[in-house]
C-alpha cells in the first residue's frame, strides 16, 4: 500500500524533476531538441557538456530577479486579500448554526467546482470597458468614462484573490470548526466582551491555521502564469511569464528549466520555515 | 465550534462574501442567454449562443475530452492519494515517509510551468529511451493529470485519517478478520467521505488545468481549458457562457444528488 | 433555610425549549447564600441547561432569574457575578496555568499587582503553588479540575456553578476531591451550585438537593429528608433503593394503620407525626431497615421467604429475598461481629422483617 504511491510519485515526478535540474545544466544547441547532449561520444572519448551558463544568466540579467520580486509582492497581496476575506467567511460560517454551517460551506466551495478559467473568464465579462459593472456606474452617473479596471494589477489581484480563496478558506475553516465551543464560553463566563474572547482565544488558537492556509496561497501563487497573462499587462510580468516565454518562445529549454528549478528552490524556503506550525502537507496539528 | 448566537456582523459577512463568490457566476448565466451581436443591447433572452454552442464542433469536442481526462485520471488520483493517506495518516513511521510527503508536496507547491515541463521532458525521454510513442495523446495527460492530483486526495485522506481513533480496525482484527479484509471493510467505509470529497476535488484538478495541458495536448487533444484561454486572447465569446452555464447546471445537478443521496442513505440508516 | 438572610438565587417559572422541545418547565428555586446545592437527575431533565441559565450562556425563554436581588433578565453571561466550572474544564490551551487563571482578571482590567495577588491566593487555596509555570496539556485531569476551579474562584464570584465536577475524575480521586470542594466551600464561604447524575455524590456535598425529573424540580430538600421522606414515588426510587408495595390502608388510628398491599400483605405502619392515612397509596421500604431472621419472633411484620442470591462486599451483604407472589425484596446489611462465620445461606427459608415505623409513606 505504502509501495504504489511511493513508486508512482519517484517515476512520475521525481524522475522528470531531476531530468529538468539536469537540462538546466545542458548547453543549448541548434537542434531539436534544442539542446546539446550532456554526455557525447565523439573519437572513442566520452566527455561531458554540462554548463552553468543558465543560472550565471539569472544571476546577471536583472530580469529575472525583478520578475521574482513581482511574483513575491503579487502573492503577497493576494494572500493578504484572501485572509482579509476568506477568515471572516470562513468564521462567520463556522458560527453559524450547525444545520447551516454544511449548506454554507457547499455554497461557498460550490463556485469552484466550475472550471477556473470560466472563472477568471468571467472577471473578464464584468470587469472590462464594455461590461456590466462600468454599465451600472455610467447609467447612475457616477462616472463619466469607463474605469479602465481589466488589464491592470488591480485586475490580477481581484482574481488571484477570487481564484485562490478556496485554497484558504477550507483549511481555515476545519481548524476553526475544531476548536471547542466551550473555550468561548467559559470565556464569557469569566468576564470577557465578545470581542475580547475574540482577541483572546478564537485569534491564537486559529493562528496556525490561518498561517497554513496562508502558506497554501502564497506558495502556488508566486509561480502562477495564467492569470497575469489573462488579466494583467506588461508591468505585471512576473515569474510564471518569463517561464512561459522562454520555454515556448525563445526555446532556451536550459535557461527556462534553471529558472524553474531555481523559482522552485526558492519557494520551498519559506515553506520550510512554517513547517513548525502546520504539518506536513498543510494539515494543521491538533 | 458551538454556535454563537448570530450577531449582526455574521449576516453581513456571509452576504458580502457570497455576493463576492457568486457574481461572475452569475454573469456567466445572465450573459449566455444574452441576444445576437453584442454584450449591450441585443435581443434577451435569447438561446442564440447554446445553438452556436451546439453547433460549434471544436468547444464541445473540446468539453467533451476535458470530461474524459478528468473521469480517466481522476480514479488513479484518488487510489494513489488514498493509499498514501492512509499509510500516512495510521503509520507513524515507515521506510520512505519523509519521501513521499515530500513528493506529495511538490505538486502543491512548486510552479505549474515546472512541473508541465517535467512531465514532457519525461515522457520525450522515455519516446526516445524506448521507443513508445504516446505520441501528444490522451494518455500522458491522463498519467500527468493523476500525479497532480493524487496529492489532494492524500491531504484529505491523511487529515480525516489522522486524527481518528483506530479501535474500530483494532476490533476487527479481534475477530479474526485479516488485514485485507479490515481494510476493505472498515478502514475505506470510514475514510469514504474524504475518499470522494477528494475524488471530486482531483477531478475539478484536472478540469481546471491549462498549463500543463499546454505542454502535453496537441492539436488533436486540446481540453476545455486550452480553447478558453486561446479564445480568451482574442475576446469575449459568449458561447463560453453558455458551455460554462450548462457545466455548472452539470455540477450543481450531481452536488444535489449527491447530497441528497447522503442524507438519504443516512436517514435510511436511522442516523 | 435561614429567615432573615435573602436567596442569593431566586428562580421563578423559568421555562426553555430549544426548537420545539421543552427542556425545562416552570422551574422555580430559590437557594440560600453560603449553601452548597445540588442539581440531581439523569440525562435529559434539564440540569444542565438550568445551570447554563444561570451562568447567562442560555436566555430563558420565559421566567425570571434573580441573583442577589437583581434582575438578570437582560445581563449577559460576561456581566453577571457567577463562574462556572465546566465538565471538560474548558482550560484555555495556549495559556499556562497563570495564564488561565488571570485570564478573568485580565479581562476586568485589573493591575498586575492585584492580579498576582490574588492568583497567589487562589493557587494556594487549590494546591497548585508550583504549577504555574505548566501549560494544561502537561497536567493530570485533577489537576486540571483544581485549574479551572482557581480560575473560578479568583474572580470571587457570588455563586460558583459545577459542572459534573466529578465526572472526568478517576474512583478513587472523587472521595478526596469531594472533601476538598466541601472544605473550600467553607473556607470562603461561596455559594456552590452543582449538576450531578450521580445521587451519593449529591448526598454527600450537599447542603440541599434539587431533584430533577423531565425539566422540573420534582423535590427541593436537605438529603436526609428527601431520602427519609421522599415525597414522590419518583424520588423515593431515584435515591437509593426502595422496596414499593402499592396498596392502601384498611383500618387506622391517629397514628398507625394496617396496610394492606395489592399482593394481600398486610403492614402495620407507625409514624409518630399524625398523617392522613386515608390518603395513603404506596409504603416503600429501604433495604438498610429491613431485617433477615430464621425466626419471626424477633421480626414485626415478618414476611415468610426463601433467599435467593446473597452479594458480600466486605463491609455489606446484599440479600434478595423471594416471598409469596414471586416478590423480591431487596436487603442490605451491615456485616457486624465476626464475618467470617457464615449466616444464612442461598436457599434458606427465612423471614423478612419490615419494622413498622420506617416506612416510607407515599400517597400516590
Amino acid at each position: 500500500m505504502i509501495a504504489i504511491p511511493l513508486v508512482w510519485l519517484v517515476a512520475l515526478l521525481a524522475v522528470p524533476l531531476v531530468l529538468v535540474a539536469l537540462l538546466s545544466i545542458h548547453q543549448i544547441a541548434d537542434a531539436i531538441p534544442p539542446i546539446a547532449p550532456l554526455i557525447s561520444h565523439s573519437g572513442g572519448h566520452l566527455s561531458v557538456q554540462a554548463s552553468v551558463r543558465a543560472y550565471r544568466m539569472l544571476e546577471s540579467d536583472a530580469l529575472y530577479r525583478s520578475a521574482f520580486f513581482s511574483a513575491l509582492i503579487n502573492a503577497a497581496f493576494t494572500t493578504i486579500g484572501c485572509v482579509l476575506i476568506g477568515f471572516p467567511l470562513a468564521l462567520a460560517i463556522a458560527q453559524a448554526p450547525r444545520k447551516r454551517r454544511n449548506w454554507y460551506l457547499f455554497l461557498a466551495v460550490l463556485p469552484f467546482w466550475t472550471s477556473f478559467l470560466l472563472r477568471a473568464y468571467a472577471w473578464i465579462g464584468l470587469i472590462r470597458d464594455s461590461g456590466p459593472i462600468n454599465s451600472v456606474l455610467l447609467s447612475l452617473g457616477l462616472i463619466h468614462r469607463p474605469i479602465a479596471m481589466l488589464f491592470t494589477p488591480g485586475a490580477v489581484w481581484l482574481v488571484m484573490v477570487y481564484s485562490y480563496l478556496p485554497f484558504f478558506v477550507l483549511p481555515m475553516y476545519a481548524v476553526l470548526e475544531s476548536l471547542p465551543g466551550e473555550l468561548l464560553a467559559a470565556a464569557a463566563d469569566l468576564g470577557a466582551r465578545p470581542f475580547y474572547a475574540f482577541r483572546t482565544v478564537t485569534v491564537p488558537l486559529a493562528l496556525p491555521g490561518l498561517i497554513s492556509g496562508a502558506v497554501l496561497v502564497f506558495i502556488p501563487a508566486v509561480g502562477e502564469y495564467v492569470i497575469p497573462e489573462l488579466v494583467g499587462n506588461s508591468s505585471t510580468i512576473m515569474i510564471g511569464g518569463i517561464l512561459w516565454d522562454e520555454f515556448f518562445q525563445n526555446r532556451d529549454w536550459p535557461l527556462a528549466s534553471a529558472i524553474a528549478i531555481a523559482t522552485f528552490l526558492l519557494l520551498m524556503i519559506p515553506a520550510y520555515v512554517v513547517r513548525r506550525w502546520i504539518g506536513p502537507l498543510g494539515v494543521v496539528k491538533q | 465550534m458551538t454556535s454563537v448566537e448570530q450577531r449582526p456582523w455574521q449576516t453581513l459577512t456571509l452576504v458580502l462574501g457570497f455576493a463576492f463568490l457568486y457574481l461572475p457566476i452569475a454573469w456567466v448565466i445572465v450573459f449566455s442567454f444574452s441576444g445576437y451581436v453584442t454584450d449591450s443591447g441585443g435581443s434577451f433572452p435569447s438561446v442564440h449562443w447554446y445553438r452556436l454552442l451546439w453547433k460549434d464542433d471544436e468547444l464541445v469536442n473540446a468539453a467533451w475530452r476535458s470530461l474524459q481526462l478528468a473521469a480517466w485520471s481522476s480514479p488513479f488520483a484518488v487510489v494513489i492519494g488514498t493509499f498514501a493517506g492512509i499509510a500516512l495518516g495510521r503509520l507513524e513511521r515507515f521506510p520512505g515517509r519523509g519521501l513521499l510527503l515530500a513528493l506529495l508536496a511538490v505538486p502543491i507547491f512548486a510552479p505549474e510551468i515546472l512541473l508541465g515541463f517535467s512531465f514532457l521532458m519525461l515522457f520525450a525521454g522515455l519516446e526516445s529511451l524506448t521507443g513508445w510513442k504516446p505520441g501528444k495523446g490522451m494518455w500522458t495527460l491522463v498519467i500527468a493529470h493523476a500525479t497532480l492530483g493524487a496529492p489532494m486526495v492524500a491531504s484529505i485522506v491523511f487529515a480525516r485519517t489522522l486524527g481518528r481513533d483506530h479501535s474500530l480496525e483494532a476490533a476487527a482484527r479481534d475477530l479474526g478478520a485479516r488485514p485485507l479484509r479490515v481494510f476493505v471493510t472498515v478502514t475505506m467505509p470510514l475514510a469514504l467521505p474524504a475518499i470522494l470529497s477528494g475524488w471530486l476535488l482531483a477531478m475539478t484538478l484536472s478540469f481546471d488545468d491549462v498549463v500543463t495541458s499546454s505542454f502535453l495536448a496537441g492539436p488533436e487533444t486540446t481540453t476545455l481549458p486550452m480553447a478558453i484561454f486561446s479564445s480568451l486572447r482574442v475576446g469575449i465569446n459568449p458561447e463560453i457562457n453558455a458551455i460554462g452555464s450548462l457545466m455548472l447546471a452539470g455540477v450543481a445537478a450531481i452536488f444535489t444528488l449527491a447530497v441528497l443521496g447522503v442524507s438519504l442513505g443516512n436517514r435510511a440508516r436511522g442516523a | 433555610m435561614t429567615g432573615t438572610d435573602p436567596p442569593i438565587l431566586e428562580l421563578t417559572d423559568v421555562s426553555k425549549s430549544f426548537g420545539r422541545t421543552p427542556v425545562l418547565q416552570d422551574v422555580s428555586l430559590a437557594v440560600p447564600r453560603g449553601s452548597i446545592v445540588a442539581l440531581l437527575g439523569a440525562s435529559g431533565s434539564g440540569k444542565t441547561t438550568l445551570l447554563q441559565i444561570i451562568a447567562g450562556l442560555h436566555d430563558p425563554d420565559g421566567g425570571c432569574v434573580k441573583i442577589g436581588g437583581r434582575d438578570m433578565g437582560s445581563v449577559p453571561a460576561f456581566e453577571r457575578p457567577v463562574n462556572m466550572m465546566f465538565q471538560s474544564y474548558a482550560l484555555f490551551p495556549h495559556l499556562s496555568v497563570l495564564g488561565n487563571i488571570e485570564y478573568g482578571l485580565r479581562a476586568r482590567g485589573l493591575d498586575r499587582a492585584e492580579r498576582r495577588r490574588l492568583v497567589a491566593w487562589a493557587l494556594e487555596l487549590t494546591r497548585l503553588v508550583d504549577l504555574g509555570g505548566r501549560r494544561p496539556d502537561q497536567l493530570s485531569g485533577g489537576q486540571r479540575q483544581r485549574v479551572a476551579l482557581a480560575r473560578c474562584l479568583v474572580m470571587k464570584p457570588a455563586i460558583l456553578l459545577l459542572d459534573e465536577p466529578m465526572a472526568a475524575l478517576d474512583r478513587s480521586l472523587r472521595a478526596q476531591v469531594q472533601r476538598e470542594l466541601i472544605a473550600i466551600q467553607r473556607a470562603i464561604g461561596t455559594t456552590f451550585i452543582l449538576v450531578t447524575h450521580d445521587q451519593e455524590e449529591a448526598m454527600a456535598m450537599s447542603d440541599y438537593i434539587a431533584v430533577m425529573d423531565k425539566g422540573r424540580i420534582v423535590q427541593f430538600d436537605k438529603p436526609r429528608t428527601l431520602y427519609e421522606r421522599p415525597r414522590s414515588r419518583f424520588v423515593a426510587s431515584f435515591l437509593g433503593s426502595i422496596n414499593l408495595f402499592d396498596g392502601a390502608c384498611q383500618a387506622s388510628g391517629a397514628r398507625q394503620c394496617r396496610f394492606t398491599t395489592h399482593e394481600g400483605l398486610e403492614i402495620l405502619l407507625e409514624r409518630n407525626e399524625p398523617i392522613n392515612w386515608e390518603l395513603v397509596g404506596a409504603v416503600g421500604f429501604r433495604p438498610e431497615k429491613i431485617l433477615i431472621s430464621r425466626k419471626q419472633t424477633s421480626l414485626e411484620n415478618p414476611i415468610p421467604g426463601v433467599i435467593e442470591q446473597i452479594t458480600y462486599t466486605g463491609s455489606l451483604t446484599h440479600t434478595t429475598v423471594r416471598i409469596a407472589t414471586d416478590r423480591r425484596l431487596h436487603a442490605t446489611s451491615m456485616n457486624f461481629g465476626d464475618g467470617a462465620v457464615d449466616g444464612p445461606a442461598q436457599g434458606d427459608a427465612v423471614f423478612v422483617g419490615l419494622p413498622s415505623g420506617a416506612g416510607v409513606i407515599l400517597t400516590e
